[in-house]
């Protein structure tokens, strides 16, 4: 559980973005593609779900990539290598299906990037063409672009105010992708107004499309109940079933209503936290 | 029958409602001995057979008489590892209690006369438990062989298997998905009912007789069975747990603050989420909660939920809401009526039947029907039966559901060849609690279902037993 390695990837505008290096070494050996760790930085903290972005096996280490966004984060951005986590667990929930599907377009938004990291690679690995898509509101704020590239045969860089790639968000290169030749899976991870433009985009299509939830969970096996979503009607753990689902299913307005839940709490201890009494 | 049953000493209802301390306050050493003497040491007794364990219940209470408390604790602790725990949690009304001799034919549950074995249960674990495990007795560990039992789950199952085989000289390593152990007891068990002091001297206890834990490890994931026994283990015990909660399925389920009776208990117990923000998990207590359910979840989660609401300051209004009557409620008889003492309000005779929220996606209020007794159903209590015409709707702004727990199926849709039954349930050998695979063992809650810490301590016994039979065979 100690962290052996931290980049800040984004420090710019009030955005924050951490790749921490952890030690778990038995985790990191079954963690796939689009599997999560649920970890806790300090034994009063809360138990959070962060995708694990990469592993090397050698060093017995597992990669996740955080945006400072409430009070788990920061304190997990604000640890430095050679300390410790109170606890990390995983890999939870179920891994990406990575196989031959043919044409793969990933789209990735803000933070969510690096979640399509590690599929891009897989999906790459088994002979598919990818293509991904990422998309930043400015070149300071994207990430991960050379790795990316790398793992990609097409990169289309997309940003608000067109300082990186083409100006315009991921949904429109999607869509003129789909237009152009409609791929045989799409696969997105990003805020929850994004996966459900993405899921609005492919719909009329008829593609194939996967998205990865991020709603609040507490242990992350399949024990509280916290997690569930709507996806076609019937009601799921995200931390259990999912967390990948269908897009033409998810009920997007009852994720966004429920991921709203402790927003009140969240804005009392940023306010505790910037008068620096936490 | 002369004597009056001794009441046990409870702190005052207004004061523990505003706090997690311990409800419950035991039997001093003068209460023990009277209500003991009150015994009247049946020649074929009863209590016995009421008892999932077996534990000799006539002696050890014959032997408090006598003032040999050592002598007590051993009589328990021959047959359970917890007394202590169990003395706590132990629903003794439907099991010992209910066979004694002082309780009245025909009766649903024990009569107030009927021994209170469980307070004399406690008052002797609490006894042990001060002598520092110097009672429990060492593990056996001389010629016998250095065999490695992996047990998943540091639940009541989990730690009885665990504590039962260490005694016996075996190497024992407890797997925990969770950052702490005890499992249900933990996360479940509020500390007003349990407290962590009890729970932890027990866990401790383990680890003296050598049993290594480690937790944050999540067996199904991280490790496979069959790891396990390529990594040395000779024989698996499975103590799961019922670990998820079943909803109601009605609409407006999904609304923000309707929360099943484990996230909220687990919050509270497990993350502390009581003393927000210091510790950083946040919970939401609403005005108007309500509990839906009849069991004893429903009851630890009502009486937390009240006690958020007290020490928030928010006028008190917690309602338990069940579709059958008192007399049916599964929970345990004291738990109801602490309950009650607390100021939880109970509603009999209601099915929910809709949430519904604000445009913020919030709970806001519950729709329910009047409910008959009809016929008896399956369990033998008589089934509700909705009456037409009869929905009225209450503010209800957090909403507690505790209407059961099924089988997590983490681990066992992980592990090929493991025979489960439709409820996803383990199938064991009923008198070995061995599973389709050849040494893995089973027990409590993932066999056979929701039951009682004490059915699942039984289990894991028969099923430790079973281990060290079928380890003596491996090591020939």
């Amino acid at each position: 559980m100690k962290i052996t390695q931290k980049t800040v990837l984004v420090e710019t505008q009030g955005v924050r973005i951490v790749r921490m290096s952890i030690v778990a070494p038995d985790i990191a050996r079954k963690a796939r593609a689009g599997q999560f760790v649920v970890l806790m930085v300090r034994e009063e903290g809360e138990r959070f779900p962060l995708t694990v972005a990469s592993t090397d096996l050698q060093a017995g280490t597992l990669d996740v990539i955080a945006q400072e966004a409430g009070t788990s984060t920061r304190l997990l951005g604000a640890m430095e290598p050679g300390q410790s986590l109170y606890s990390i667990v995983g890999p939870l929930g179920h891994a990406t299906e990575i196989r031959n599907y043919g044409k793969v377009v990933l789209v990735g938004g803000g933070v969510g990037i690096a979640e399509i990291y590690p599929v891009a690679r897989a999906m790459k690995e088994a002979g598919n063409h990818v293509t991904t898509i990422i998309g930043a509101r400015n070149k300071d704020l994207l990430i991960l672009a050379k790795e990316l590239g790398a793992a990609s045969h097409e990169l289309v860089v997309m940003s608000d105010d067109g300082s990186c790639g083409r100006q315009g968000f991921v949904t429109e290169a999607l869509k003129e992708l789909l237009v152009k030749t409609p791929p045989d899976l799409v696969y997105a991870v990003g805020p929850v107004p994004m996966m459900r433009a993405v899921a609005g985009v492919t719909g009329p299509f008829g593609v194939k499309t996967l998205l990865s939830l991020n709603p609040i969970m507490v242990d992350g096996t399949g024990m509280c109940g916290g997690c569930r979503v709507t996806v076609g009607g019937e009601v799921k753990f995200s931390c259990v079933d999912g967390p990948e689902f269908e897009a033409s299913q998810v009920d997007w307005n009852e994720l966004m209503m429920r991921n709203r839940t402790y927003v009140e709490q969240e804005q009392h201890m940023c306010r505790l936290h910037s008068m620096g009494s936490r | 029958m002369g004597k009056e049953p001794v009441r046990i000493k409870e702190r005052d209802s207004q004061v523990r409602s505003g706090d997690f301390e311990e409800v419950v306050l035991g039997f001093s050493e003068e209460q023990a001995l009277e209500e003991a003497s009150r015994c009247i040491q049946c020649k074929d007794p009863k209590c016995v057979t009421g008892c999932p364990v077996g534990i000799d219940i006539k002696t050890f209470i014959g032997q408090i008489t006598r003032k040999d408390y050592d002598g007590a604790y051993a009589t328990i602790r021959a047959k359970s590892n917890f007394p202590s725990i169990c003395g706590r949690v132990c629903p003794a009304e439907y099991q010992c209690r209910k066979a004694c001799v002082f309780t009245k034919k025909n009766e649903p549950f024990a009569s107030e006369k009927a021994i209170n074995i469980h307070f004399l249960e406690r008052f002797v674990g609490d006894h042990g438990a001060r002598q520092g495990g110097r009672l429990a007795g060492p593990a056996r560990s001389a010629g016998t062989p250095q065999q490695k039992v992996a047990v998943i789950g540091s639940g009541p199952a989990g730690l009885c298997c665990a504590g039962e085989l260490a005694r016996e000289g075996v190497r024992v390593v407890i797997f925990e998905a969770l950052h702490k152990t005890g499992g249900v007891l933990r996360y479940g068990i509020p500390p007003f009912r349990l407290p962590r002091t009890i729970l932890d001297a027990e866990i401790d206890q383990l680890q003296n007789l050598g049993v290594e834990i480690r937790t944050n490890t999540i067996v199904g994931k991280a490790k496979l069975i069959e790891e396990l026994f390529a990594e040395g283990f000779s024989a698996v015990f499975l103590g799961l747990g019922a670990g998820t909660p079943s909803f109601l399925n009605i609409p407006g389920e999904n609304l923000c603050n309707v929360y099943s009776a484990n996230e909220f208990l687990t919050r509270v117990n497990l993350m502390s989420a009581h003393t927000f923000p210091q510790n950083h998990t946040p919970i939401n207590v609403g005005e108007h909660i309500v509990v839906i359910g009849g069991g004893n979840t429903a009851m630890d989660a009502a009486r937390v939920a009240i006690r958020l609401q007290k020490m928030r300051g928010i006028r008190l209004d917690t309602t338990i809401s069940y579709r059958r009557t008192e007399v049916e409620m599964p929970a345990r008889r004291l738990e109801i009526e602490h309950a009650k003492e607390e100021g939880v309000k109970f509603e009999f005779l209601v099915k929910p039947e809709a949430f519904t929220g604000d445009e913020k996606g919030f709970l806001k209020k519950l729709r329910s029907s009047r409910c008959a007794l009809g016929e008896p159903d399956a369990s033998g209590r008589r089934r509700p039966v909705v009456i037409p015409g009869s929905s009225f709707e209450v503010p209800c702004d957090t909403a507690i559901v505790a209407v059961g727990l099924g089988a997590n199926k983490v681990l066992t849709s992980a592990t090929p060849g493991l025979l489960t039954d439709k409820y996803g349930d383990v199938i064991v050998d009923s008198q070995t609690m061995e599973t389709s695979i050849k040494g893995v063992f089973a027990g409590g809650d993932i066999v056979g279902g929701e039951g009682t810490v004490i059915e699942a301590m039984g289990m894991a016994k028969k099923a430790a037993a079973a281990i060290l039979r079928y380890l003596a065979r491996q090591a020939v």
